[in-house]
């Protein structure tokens, strides 16, 4: 039996196989991932994002065992970083989600940012998809802990929470583009600590004054204790609740468009890039180019220009 | 893309001892390996699961209970059951010659004793993810 034979019945060692395929973009992983798409569109895709030790992981945790208990199953995927200067990452998300069922219905797995830097890795989409075609209900994403700009998450996820902590700041990083600009719910994790009430203020005056489009959805703000459990369940509630606006307003499905659009134009990117360095004889072709730049002959926009047209040629 | 080695690393038992595994953590890391650390108080039933979601190459554990003749086994004995056998475990502590010698009889690749340089166990992994890897039909 092939390993795709064994996935579709089920098996969870096919699927982890297929998830490291993808992630390795072994020869042939976008015929596999077409066939998987047969399978997949199912899936609600929740995604979690904030600095590094606001609480995510524990936030999955919790936000599991609340899926599992309407008897969902659950898939999480959990982006740490690939060091740039060794290529190795130490992956530590896994110690704050333990204990969870070892019967099927929830898989964890960790993913290194393997080069970038939008705060997923560059395959985190794709394996969304292995986890929808597996049968999945939920597919809970963590980003790896950001700063103001990664903000891949929004093209992988249905509903984006975005956690921070009391001492993300005062009332003029609220203000700020970037990480604020993309909650469709905010989260004040670590809500015990000195400082939780004024973010929450902070945050709600700085929802106030944007713009409101009517019938847009009323970002909710939320204080909660990761470690224990404390507002867990409003989260899910919220999390619940943004879906169903999302479905009813049919936000749901625009942004669902948009993100293919997005994918397809990724696609082409990446195979025109590709074809482009290809079509170099070799790398000391380039080397050459610079070198009259060095020389005051030329300069990049010019070398660009010469190198594209006998391209497109 | 070159295929990374994954590692899971986890303390079995309720020895709290941790800071060996976080230097092998850290070893690996920085020898461009992708460590997942899954930290203290493991079950047999927890790690073997884990290496089963993460796709690893190798298990790794830390004992520095004396448990290791009772660890050691009941690990290998759910990697038999869950059938994941191009896994391999390995493993460290404070772990007697006799021991050591009977462990890796019964089927653990390695084991690490105290003085054990990192680049030998760097050099180990490298060697034995490559004779182990083969290529399955995927479709």
């Amino acid at each position: 039996m092939t390993v795709l034979e064994r996935f579709l019945k089920g098996d969870v060692r096919a699927l982890s196989r297929i998830v490291s395929y993808v992630e390795n973009r072994e020869n042939g992983y976008q015929d596999l991932l077409g066939r998987l798409y047969e399978y997949a569109g199912h899936s609600l895709r929740i995604g979690l994002t904030g600095p590094p030790g606001a609480g995510k992981s524990t936030l999955v945790n919790g936000l599991t065992r609340m899926f599992l208990a309407d008897g969902k199953k659950v898939g999480m995927i959990a982006v740490d970083p690939t060091s740039p200067f060794t290529g190795g990452a130490l992956l530590g998300d896994r110690v704050r989600v333990q204990d969870l069922p070892m019967d099927g219905s929830a898989y964890f797995r960790s993913m290194a940012t393997r080069g970038a830097s939008g705060g997923l890795a560059s395959a985190t989409n794709n394996v969304a998809v292995v986890y929808d075609a597996f049968g999945f209900d939920v597919t809970l994403i963590e980003t790896v802990g950001v700063g103001q700009v990664e903000l891949d998450v929004i093209d992988s996820c249905d509903t984006v929470v975005v956690v921070i902590v009391p001492e993300s700041g005062d009332a003029v990083q609220t203000f700020k583009a970037g990480l604020m600009e993309i909650a469709d719910i905010f989260c004040i994790n670590k809500a015990d600590r000195p400082g939780a009430d004024r973010l929450a203020a902070d945050l709600k005056q700085m929802l106030d004054t944007r713009r409101t489009i009517e019938g847009a959805w009323p970002i909710p703000i939320l204080s909660t204790q990761a470690t224990n459990r404390g507002n867990i369940d409003k989260l899910y509630q919220q999390v619940a609740e943004h879906v169903a606006f999302c479905r009813k307003s049919g936000r749901f499905e625009k942004h669902r468009h948009t993100q293919l659009r997005k994918k397809i134009l990724a696609i082409l990117k990446n195979r025109f890039q590709q074809e482009f360095i290809d079509s170099l004889a070799d790398e000391s072709e380039l080397d050459a180019a610079v070198q009259t730049i060095v020389d005051g002959e030329s300069n990049p926009y010019a070398v660009g220009d010469l190198l594209y047209r006998r391209f497109s040629r | 893309m070159e295929k990374k080695i994954r590692v899971l690393l986890a303390k079995p038992g309720l020895d709290g001892h941790d800071r060996g595994i976080k230097v092998i953590a850290a070893a690996l890391r920085d020898a461009g390996m992708e460590v997942i650390y899954t930290g203290l108080r493991q079950t047999p039933p927890m790690i073997v699961d884990a290496a089963m979601q993460e796709d690893v190459d190798a298990i790794g554990v830390s004992i520095l209970s004396g448990a290791h003749m009772t660890l050691f086994p009941a690990i290998l004995d759910e990697m038999k059951s869950k059938g994941v056998a191009d896994m391999f475990l390995f493993g460290g502590g404070i772990i007697p010659d006799d021991d050591k010698e009977e462990l890796e009889q019964l089927g653990v690749a390695k084991v690490f004793t105290p003085g054990a340089p990192t680049e030998e166990v760097i050099q180990f992994l490298r060697r034995a993810v490559a004779e182990r890897r083969r290529d399955e039909q995927i479709m």
